[in-house]
């Protein structure tokens, strides 16, 4: 039963699977079958005749490899699921690293873990509805606040911009959202401030600007007193002294997405000479 | 022949507890055997192939802030909220795998205060611990301090 699900795969797939290793960096597509290091020499691209002889072929080095988005795991082989590039991470300390599928895309699919901004659209008894750009709204409950209690509930009105972590979010249930990390704090998350401004981008300019040696944000920085909220479901909230440095940031962070350094570099020094 | 016109017992009759001590061991075993055996009949179970689930050492994780070492959602720059800015450093600090422990440590109260509170405390402290005796040497001044008067008898060493 389970050799014929893997033959017809097999048979789906099409292509020869090709090793992580030396895809990296490369397209992938859906559909298409992942070697990992330690699967190569078995099955990999060196075939038959290259093959190293071996103490014990039996036994296969057994390394811990974390799958991260795009990836997904199928009894002991890899397989895409997203069109992008493939990345990799070497790991810490042991291990077999992360291997990633850098895509773009624009509809947000809720992941456990994210800090997402999401919009209040409904009260109803002991939830809120979140809508977080997924699917379908999130709920959240109203003791997931800091120091709210059944008695002393958050004050939070239908509209109210929420910056919150999913606790639950998996493909059969209704994500959960909440606003306080395992001890019970805040940590930043709750009710986002009155005005500023809201927008959307591509999932994938959130994760260039939050990366930790991101140019964008340092250089955004030095313009103007700001504040400045990223959600990984794609919606950054700003806000400036005045309006139109709100706006004047909100275009640059829509527009840096696609300019080359250069003309980023020429804009900022327009910028600052105002 | 007896034997054999004996009326046998029913069986639920045999199992009953009272019956159990006049029968011998083969009957015992027999009607133990029946129960057995009504039981595991009774037993449901799902008749699918066993799943043999072997250790998987490829570990699935959706999350990219985990991938690519995301950092903290909330900025803020040039001081606009000085709280985000201080969660700013707290929460990113935490990526670097803790390389620079925060020698900054923030003082409530700083040292010379601290000094100068716990000298006008040395009286009234001592006041509590002084026999009625010694409670004499601790008298107020006009600023409500109390300060021991006298100093305390001490030894001294005879000049030869």
């Amino acid at each position: 039963m389970a050799e014929a699900v893997a033959v017809a795969v097999e048979s789906l797939a099409g292509v020869k699977a090709r090793a992580a290793r030396t895809v990296l960096g490369q397209v992938v597509l859906p559909g298409e079958e992942l070697l990992l290091p330690e699967q190569e020499d078995a099955e990999g691209p060196g075939g038959a005749g290259e093959r190293p002889l071996r103490l014990n072929p039996g036994v296969r080095s057994r390394v811990r490899v974390v799958c991260g988005p795009g990836l997904r795991r199928c009894g002991d082989r890899l397989l895409v699921t997203k069109c992008g590039r493939l990345r990799h991470k070497e790991p810490g300390g042991g291990g077999g690293g992360v291997y990633w599928v850098d895509s773009q895309q624009k509809r947000y699919v809720p992941v456990k873990g994210d800090h997402v901004i999401g919009i209040v659209i409904a009260k109803s008894g002991d939830i809120f509805k979140v809508d977080v750009g997924g699917s379908e709204p999130a709920s959240l409950s109203y003791l997931a606040f800091e120091g709210a209690t059944k008695r002393n509930r958050p004050n939070v009105q239908v509209g109210d911009l929420i910056y919150g972590q999913f606790v639950v979010a998996n493909k059969d249930m209704e994500p959960e959202m909440v606003c306080i990390d395992s001890c019970g704090r805040a940590n930043g998350m709750g009710v986002i401030g009155q005005d500023g401004l809201l927008f959307k981008v591509t999932l994938g300019l959130i994760r260039k600007l939050l990366a930790p040696d991101c140019e964008i944000i340092q250089e955004v920085g030095k313009l103007y007193p700001l504040e400045i909220v990223f959600g990984m479901n794609g919606r950054i909230w700003v806000k400036a002294k005045t309006i139109q440095q709100t706006l004047i940031l909100a275009n640059i962070l829509e527009a840096c997405e696609h300019m080359t350094t250069d003309q980023r570099k020429q804009i900022f020094s327009r910028l600052a000479e105002r | 022949m007896a034997a054999e016109h004996k009326t046998k017992l029913s069986k639920n009759l045999l199992r009953m507890k009272f019956m159990q001590r006049g029968l011998d061991s083969e009957t015992k075993q027999q009607l133990e055997e029946e129960e057995k055996k009504i039981i595991s009949e009774e037993h449901w179970y799902l008749d699918l192939p066993e799943l043999k689930e072997k250790e998987s050492f490829i570990i699935e994780e959706q999350s990219f802030s985990l991938c690519e070492d995301l950092l903290y959602g909330r900025m803020s720059f040039r001081g606009f909220n000085p709280e985000v800015e201080k969660l700013m450093l707290q929460m990113n600090s935490k990526h670097k795998a803790e390389e620079i422990e925060d020698e900054t440590v923030e003082l409530d109260v700083s040292d010379e205060e601290m000094a100068k509170r716990y000298e006008t405390l040395v009286g009234t402290i001592g006041k509590k611990f002084a026999k009625k005796r010694d409670r004499a040497n601790y008298e107020e001044d006009e600023n409500g301090n109390i300060k021991p008067t006298k100093a305390k008898k001490v030894f001294l060493k005879p000049q030869d």
